[in-house]
């Protein structure tokens, strides 16, 4: 089956390229990349600030059960153009894997239909391969803590 | 750390790239390897000993000669290294495109 996200990452290149087509209108895409309130749904974050403008920044935050801040994110916008595009920086904070710039191509296919390409350029290639390698380590501390969890139910 | 034995490092080599195609289909000797190839004898055997170093070419031994053959298991590895990430993406954007879907502007 054809995959509807593509990831191009060239061995040694210290950026990539992820690809993804809508069944969606252009701004109907968009708007979520537009709306503060769908950006958090989406990432799954307590939306801190979002400007969606030129010269505009952002912060995202996760919080535990019990409302502490287990994750924070913030970016600037450098270019925020309805319907084509947006470019702008990307960091987690108090990581080792420093700011990426990501730039954000969005495409009408057809009336009901939309592409996104979004090219994303990290501070080195080794720190890409690092992020690249993350969804790894979080799938494994995930896995950890469901184990802790049930062990600590069972105390 | 021994930066040869990185499997992406390894892979990174056009050189190397092209051997792992050239075994992908038979096992082959180092001579049989290094005659389709332009680059000096020796040059080829540093990259045979970088690929079995990193486990993605194996040797089989028969009678005095040795064949390289690649090595399945360590090669899905590599392919699958990028998956989960790419999975990542792919939830995010179903979930993007199942909320846009039922999405009600605002009067």
């Amino acid at each position: 089956m054809e995959q509807r996200t593509k990831i191009n990452a060239e061995d040694g290149k210290q950026d990539l390229v992820i690809t993804r087509e809508f069944d969606l209108p252009l701004e109907l895409l968009f708007k979520a990349y537009e709306d503060p309130e769908i950006v958090g749904q989406v990432m799954e974050m307590n939306v801190l600030k979002y400007e969606s403008k030129k010269h505009g920044s952002y912060q995202f935050e996760k919080t535990d059960d019990k409302g502490n801040p287990v994750f924070r994110a913030n970016g600037v916008i450098h270019e925020f153009t309805a319907n084509r595009k947006i470019i702008k920086t990307f960091e987690m904070e108090n990581t080792p894997f420093g700011v990426q710039l990501e730039v954000y191509d969005f495409e009408k296919l057809g009336a009901d239909r939309s592409k996104l390409t979004m090219h994303v350029i990290y501070e080195s290639a080794a720190l890409r391969d690092q992020v690249l390698k993350l969804p790894f380590a979080q799938g494994i501390n995930m896995a950890h803590n469901r184990i802790q969890n049930i062990l600590n139910k069972l105390k | 750390m021994n930066l040869r034995r990185d499997v992406f490092q390894a892979i990174a080599d056009p050189t190397r790239r092209a051997i792992l195609l050239l075994v992908a289909t038979q096992a082959m000797t180092a001579g049989a390897i290094a005659s389709n190839f332009d680059t000096a004898r020796p040059t080829v055997s540093k990259h045979l000993q970088i690929l079995t170093e990193c486990e993605l070419l194996g040797q089989t031994q028969t009678g005095r000669e040795i064949h390289y053959h690649i090595n399945a298991k360590k090669m899905k590895e590599v392919a699958d290294f990028i998956e989960p990430f790419r999975k990542m993406w792919d939830d995010r954007f179903n979930k993007l495109e199942a909320i846009m879907k039922n999405y009600k502007p605002k009067k």
